[in-house]
């Protein structure tokens, strides 16, 4: 009855618009899979080994078993935020003659087959293997992989059940990170210990299997919640309906001191703020922000000046990156307006020119404290962001112009490539090596304050002659426009 | 107002559009009729320069289009969605397609106001963006916004499709204002034969790029319509 279910979702995989991209993206996307693969993978080979040799007094598997608390718990954390029930699919068959019941089992067993149930197998197998090669008995060490997977399943599904209450509340993430937070907090303060409890738990399942019937029921009992959840939901009017939100406006009075930018300026603002995907370019800010630290705190690159070069351009330009790579496809959806409203591209650029160049002030102001790691470090931020403002800007918006592909704003951010070409890749270069190369050379031939001089003076240059460099930057926008309307008609 | 002369569109050696010459005179309010693929929406993204003739060009106001800009202060268009921001609310687009036509705030409340009506209580107001609205709606919206700054041409692709029978009356009588009282040349294409010979003092239409019939709509311009697509039909 339901078997062209299946064949749905075949045909939907392989023709679904993210397939058809571009081999360099596929290959991307391939090695990301295989790199996380690869990690668990070799977790799993090691872990077996690296227990006896740090816990020489313990069984490793009852060390394991007391730590799986907090893998679940990052499980449960990192599954509500990509991983999501795939209901708006089903649309098309609520007037076809399907059960409603077969539409909500498929949903629910087509979730089970997610890369997130998989991925943790690829290191308990081999971690299993070799239990079974130092001699534990190999039907016990089944079920010990057999309870593991009942409970990344019990996850799967609960996280449903949390996303399926939390999605109707305005701060939709607020109950899984109390819920989260809460459960490390009562462990780690010793309140209730859940690590020993779940520890204890698996230690019970592998002495006496007859106890796996337990996540068995549990994992039934979450199945039939969702059931109920979902079947509740298949209709236009609940959980079929797109979200509406009540709007916040605001006439951004203060942008009228950018004169001719202004209109255009209030609508960037808007575009960041309204759209999921553009909003995740603000979200960039922190870890940018915060990118530094990974690297100062360690003694190693204190004596690299190089380095600095390029924590200080990704640090104090990871706005210009995130958004600037995608001019002017965040307008893809409206290009056809804008290019027949009397409207001068020049003013166009010159709003998103803006932006970039605030936000790699306010990066740069707020990286200040970074002087505390030395003095040498302000310094080459310092030089790195009037970089930024006078040649990465004009590299961004000049690499915008060879930009074909569109982007829907509604959707969602993270793992999204939808919008990036060889453009976004080649740019790069130019963008980190460059600058780094350049600093390098003179610090190594002249001396430390010349490298950054020279950083400085290239910077300064473009902010001279930033008239001069917008108009060749707008001539070569209004030279690909017809190829541009054409290309943001397509999908990609 | 808008002349165009050996005009043709090709895409990879198919002809979409070709028109020896077609004289559009200001004030006059102009229809434009055929089946889908005759290449009506060529026409007027021609017209707006979205995409680039074959051959020949089309001048509006003896400027020509594909050459310079200084067309665009004078005209204003409403093809399809992807015309309108879907993340401003309606009365925010308004105010940014009235900027960039040089109006001001009251300008743009003034002409937003008149067209009360004709938004039936449904879109000012709402807290809505405009992606969230209806189709019917979003339309109601581009279409307004098409008439801010007192353009002298006025292109509206298929402007009654998706709106209700009320709005549908209460736009012909728009489009008729324009045209009589305020000398604005306004082009719309249409399905609707019945509406579009109510509004259009003339009416062409297209069969596979080419002009076929070109009227003055009188007392028997929709019977001569309803014969020659009902003929169509049979192929």
């Amino acid at each position: 009855m339901t078997s062209f279910l299946p064949k749905l979702e075949w045909k939907s995989f392989f023709r679904s618009a993210s397939f058809g991209k571009s081999l360099g993206l596929k290959i991307l996307m391939g090695f990301f899979a295989f790199y996380f693969i690869a990690m668990f993978f070799g977790a799993g080979l090691t872990l077996f080994p690296f227990l006896k040799d740090k816990f020489p007094a313990q069984d490793p598997l009852f060390v394991v078993n007391g730590y799986l608390f907090y893998w679940f718990l990052v499980d449960l954390v990192l599954r509500f935020f990509f991983q999501k029930l795939p209901v708006l699919a089903v649309k098309p068959l609520l007037i076809l003659p399907v059960k409603r019941r077969d539409i909500v089992n498929y949903v629910l067993g087509k979730s089970v087959l997610s890369f997130f149930n998989f991925l943790p197998l690829f290191a308990i197998i081999p971690f299993s293997i070799t239990l079974i090669y130092k001699g534990y008995p190999a039907g016990l060490v089944l079920t010990w992989m057999l309870a593991f997977f009942l409970v990344t399943l019990i996850i799967n599904f609960l996280n449903f059940i949390i996303e399926s209450f939390s999605s109707e509340k305005d701060l939709s993430v607020l109950p899984i990170i109390i819920l989260a937070g809460g459960l490390y907090a009562l462990n780690d303060f010793q309140i209730i210990s859940f690590s020993t409890l779940i520890g204890n738990g698996f230690n019970a399942i592998y002495n006496s299997p007859v106890f796996i019937i337990i996540p068995v029921f549990i994992l039934v009992g979450l199945y039939l919640i969702n059931f109920k959840l979902l079947k509740q939901k298949l209709f236009l009017d609940s959980g079929l309906k797109t979200k509406i939100k009540a709007v916040q406006t605001s006439n951004m009075e203060w942008t009228k001191n950018f004169g001719d930018t202004a209109p255009f300026l209030q609508l960037d603002l808007k575009l960041i703020w309204r759209n999921k995907r553009s909003k995740s370019s603000v979200y960039g800010l922190i870890i940018g922000l915060l990118y530094g630290l990974f690297f100062y705190t360690n003694p190693t690159y204190q004596n690299s000046p190089s380095f600095f070069v390029f924590i200080g351009v990704f640090s104090t330009g990871i706005f210009l990156i995130n958004f600037g790579q995608f001019i002017p496809a965040w307008d893809s959806a409206y290009y056809k307006l804008l290019m027949s409203q009397n409207i001068k591209y020049e003013h166009y650029l010159k709003s998103k020119f803006t932006l970039m160049a605030i936000s790699v002030i306010l990066l740069f102001i707020l990286g200040i404290p970074y002087v505390y790691f030395g003095w040498k470090i302000l310094v080459v931020h310092f030089a790195a962001a009037i970089y930024n403002i006078g040649v990465n800007s004009h590299i961004m918006l000049y690499g915008g112009s060879f930009n074909r592909k569109k982007i829907e704003l509604d959707q969602k951010a993270a793992f999204n490539f939808q919008g990036t070409g060889a453009v976004q890749w080649i740019i790069g270069i130019p963008l980190l090596l460059i600058p780094m190369l350049i600093f390098g050379l003179f610090n190594f031939l002249v001396s430390f304050e010349v490298a950054c001089l020279s950083l400085i003076t290239l910077g300064v240059l473009g902010i001279v002659f930033h008239q001069k460099i917008m108009k060749k930057i707008t001539a070569k926008y209004l030279q690909s426009k017809y190829i541009m309307i054409n290309a943001f008609e397509q999908d990609n | 107002m808008i002349i165009s002369s050996n005009l043709s569109k090709k895409y990879g050696g198919k002809q979409v559009l070709n028109i020896e010459s077609l004289e559009i005179p200001k004030g006059q309010s102009f229809g434009l009729v055929g089946n889908n693929g005759a290449g009506k929406t060529t026409f007027f993204s021609l017209l707006l320069d979205l995409i680039q003739p074959t051959t020949g060009f089309i001048k509006s106001n003896d400027i020509q289009v594909n050459e310079s800009e200084n067309w665009k202060p004078f005209t204003s268009s409403f093809i399809d969605e992807s015309f309108l921001i879907g993340y401003l609310t309606p009365e925010e687009y308004f105010f940014f397609i009235g900027e960039l036509r040089g109006q001001n705030k009251a300008d743009v409340n003034t002409l937003v106001f008149k067209f009360k009506d004709f938004f039936h209580g449904e879109i000012l107001g709402q807290k809505k963006y405009l992606r969230d609205l209806s189709k019917g709606n979003q339309k109601k919206v581009g279409i307004v916004a098409a008439l801010i700054g007192n353009p002298e041409v006025v292109i509206l692709d298929e402007p009654f499709a998706n709106l209700d029978p009320t709005t549908q009356i209460r736009l012909k009588g728009i489009i008729k204002d324009l045209a009589e009282n305020q000398n604005v040349t306004v082009l719309i294409s249409s399905h609707d034969l019945l509406h579009v010979t109510d509004v259009c003092e003339r009416i062409v239409v297209l069969e596979k790029g080419e002009i076929i019939k070109d009227l003055v709509t009188s007392e028997a311009t929709l019977k001569e319509l309803e014969a020659h697509f009902s003929e169509n039909e049979v192929y």
